[in-house]
């Protein structure tokens, strides 16, 4: 086949792929969401979920959770990954058993992580054991709005930290060890190779995950179902809420858009802050 | 025509007849209740096992409407029968149900076959099976019961101080209210403490009764187990001691029953100035317009109709009959236990049996929300609730004249929509 074609014809399944269950299902919604009660274009569905008085708070939640579970998940798998690329031995090993939480689905986190922190859990099981506590304490409660927070932040950070180590490792793996060595030679600290040489360099890779954790982080469902019950609105449970509990298509296409312009407008942020000049790529 | 197009023409041909016969053999039975694995196969080994070839499917009501409304779209479907909740059929359009009058089956009650009609002048739906809402406490509880109160006929006031008593003398607050995503706290609302100070729901939504209806239950959240806004099926935390007096339906609190019979009692809800509210529960069997064989389908809506099969719909799923039977001795001690307490309910010399909302059609979702969110924001939020209250009641009142619903006891009735007073 003629060179010149092969590459699209190779992409072709999957953009056919994604016309079929991305592009076209998304144009249905955005329809929906624009649709007034009367078959007309309106706003009417958008002005309805931005009125509604959670969504204030379930948009404050959703953020605060981002800009908190964010950096320390980014922060983690950094670390992780400059550990992990300076194993000799049982590299492997070390990185299977840190990317267990990666295969398991969110809902489960999150019910892992209620076993651990409900009245009957596990931490009051020991903290009561160890003589803490003296009888169960209740974290997860209306009165206690951080201890839920915290308990999903974790969960989120236990979950999904995986995600950026996996990538991190792949993209310190690709920088070249000349670079050390002459740093080396010239007398660099550790710390110092690492912000003059690592993080530069790990510039597309730090960009990839950041998108991919930021718009994921926005898209937070089942943990905070799990663990905050109806005591943590977040964006994606009041359009859940908007589909299945009111039946209501429209509102919920507006709330699914709204999320969308949120993680394209982040997408966009984060390309621009930690852009690679033109041939500065390795 | 050559030999390999009739071959491929004769092969496709028997594939399809085959595909054909394959659905006819089986009634897809697409259905919100039963959904806990015990009772899904309950229905399957013991309710349907005299129906012929049933494909029994329980789902939740996401997923369960949306493929419903996929098949009526296409104007071609595979469900067969429909089961789900009064509330599940009146969100949908009456056109897209089968019209059952002709059917010569119907519940023993006038007014499940009136809600069944779903505003039309025929028979939507079948009423299939009946619950309710009701108290259970922990025998240990029932020393705390404070003086002169009498279990089966207890008024709000004294539930609180119960609750507080229990709280004295254990230091946890043991009241169980199921608060969770899938609480069903607004059914308490609308069923229970509103009929009980307001003698209504929609008429004195933001009435002076009802603000102290809210004041009330502010108190009982004060003897609530914090935790009650993770609570959706209350058997679990009277099993685990969670909590020791709960509030919720009677299937929810099936399994603490029939596990421990001898650890609980199940009693009636407790009484207000008003008089004691409490509301049905109404499940019923309907075919939609697109089911793909009519005969077996009205066949099966049938067959749950007959006594035997609601005698082990009732063991199955702890839902009770519809049509007049007479229960056997050995029933489960859930049941036993639930049956007494509704009996008691409705029999008592103050009740003030309400009915389910309808003529909400697809806004219930809605309706219900204006409970919720009342109770996050007077209880959770501590706002205040003369304000919450009118700001609640300009919603409900849009909500009533957006649908022109009219009003259902314990409302006085209404020409045309309900109106918020």
């Amino acid at each position: 086949m003629n060179a010149r074609i092969l590459p699209y014809v190779l992409i072709l399944p999957v953009t056919l792929f994604l016309c079929l269950f991305f592009i076209y299902p998304f144009v249905l919604v955005s329809q929906q969401a624009f649709q007034a009660a009367d078959g007309g274009w309106s706003m009417e569905n958008f002005q309805e979920v931005v009125e509604y008085w959670k969504f204030p708070i379930s948009m404050k939640n959703t953020l605060l959770l981002a800009a908190i579970v964010v950096p320390v998940q980014l922060a983690l798998a950094l670390l992780m990954a400059t550990m992990v690329s300076k194993m000799k031995k049982g590299r492997d090993m070390v990185l299977y058993i840190w990317t267990i939480p990666l295969g398991i689905s969110d809902l489960a986190a999150g019910i892992i992580w209620l076993a651990i922190f409900e009245q009957s859990g596990f931490l009051n099981s020991m903290l009561h054991g160890i003589g803490v506590v003296d009888k169960p304490v209740n974290f997860l409660t209306y009165q206690n709005p951080w201890i839920v927070f915290l308990a999903i932040a974790l969960a989120e950070i236990w979950r999904a930290t995986a995600i950026m180590l996996v990538i991190l490792v792949a993209g310190i793996g690709l920088i070249p060890k000349e670079y050390y060595e002459a740093a080396d030679v010239f007398g660099a600290s550790k710390w110092k190779q690492f912000t003059r040489i690592t993080f530069p360099l790990l510039r597309p890779s730090l960009q990839t995950a950041l998108v991919l954790r930021v718009i994921l982080a926005f898209e937070i469902f089942a943990v905070v179902a799990a663990l905050g019950g109806t005591l943590f609105p977040v964006l994606m449970g009041q359009t859940y809420s908007y589909q299945f509990d009111l039946l209501n298509s429209g509102a919920a296409a507006a709330m699914a858009l709204i999320i969308l312009g949120i993680s394209i407008g982040f997408t966009l942020i984060i390309l621009r802050i930690l852009r690679v000049p033109k041939g500065a790529s390795i | 025509m050559t030999l390999h197009s009739k071959i491929t023409g004769a092969v496709s041909g028997i594939a399809v007849s085959c595909i054909a016969f394959a659905a006819q053999a089986d009634v897809l039975f697409w259905s919100t209740q039963a959904k806990p694995v015990e009772e899904s196969q309950a229905m399957r080994e013991q309710v349907l096992s005299g129906a012929g070839e049933v494909d029994y499917q329980p789902n939740d009501p996401g997923p369960w409407i949306t493929r419903l409304n996929a098949e009526l779209q296409a104007d071609s479907g595979t469900i067969g029968v429909l089961g789900a909740l009064h509330g599940d059929f009146s969100a949908m359009d009456p056109d897209d149900l089968v019209d059952l009058s002709d059917l010569g089956v119907m519940s023993a009650s006038s007014t499940f076959n009136d809600l069944s009609k779903l505003g039309t002048d025929s028979m939507q739906y079948i009423p299939w099976m009946q619950a309710s809402y009701i108290m259970a406490a922990n025998k240990e509880a029932l020393q705390y019961l404070p003086e002169g109160a009498d279990v089966d006929a207890l008024t709000y006031d004294q539930l609180i101080a119960w609750g507080q008593n229990v709280m004295t003398a254990t230091g946890e607050a043991k009241f169980g209210f199921p608060a969770g995503p899938k609480g069903l706290k607004h059914r308490f609302f609308q069923g229970y403490l509103y009929p009980s100070y307001t003698n209504g729901v929609v008429r004195s939504f933001a009435s002076d009764e009802a603000v102290t209806a809210w004041e009330k239950m502010r108190e009982l959240w004060a003897v609530t187990n914090p935790a009650s806004t993770n609570f959706s099926f209350l058997q679990e935390q009277l099993l685990s001691g969670d909590a020791w007096i709960v509030f919720d339906h009677t299937s929810r609190l099936a399994q603490a029953f029939n596990e421990r019979p001898d650890d609980f009692i199940a009693f009636p809800a407790p009484a207000g100035p008003t008089g004691r509210g409490f509301m049905p529960v109404l499940a019923g069997v309907a075919i939609p317009r697109t089911a793909p064989d009519m005969e077996a389908s009205k066949a099966l809506v049938a067959h749950m109709l007959k006594p035997e099969t609601q005698i082990a719909t009732l063991r199955a799923t702890n839902f009770f009959p519809v049509v007049d039977v007479d229960l056997p001795g050995d029933l489960p001690p859930a049941v036993t236990a639930a049956g007494d307490a509704v009996a008691k309910m409705s029999g008592s010399a103050d009740a003030n049996p309400g009915l389910l909302p309808a003529g909400l059609g697809d806004k219930g979702g809605d309706f219900n929300r204006v409970f919720v969110d009342s109770f996050e924001r007077i209880v959770l939020g501590g706002q205040d609730i003369r304000a919450v209250l009118d700001d609640q009641k300009g919603k409900l009142a849009a909500i009533m004249e957006e649908t022109g619903a009219p009003c259902w006891a314990p409302d006085a009735p209404s020409e045309g929509a309900c109106p918020v007073e």
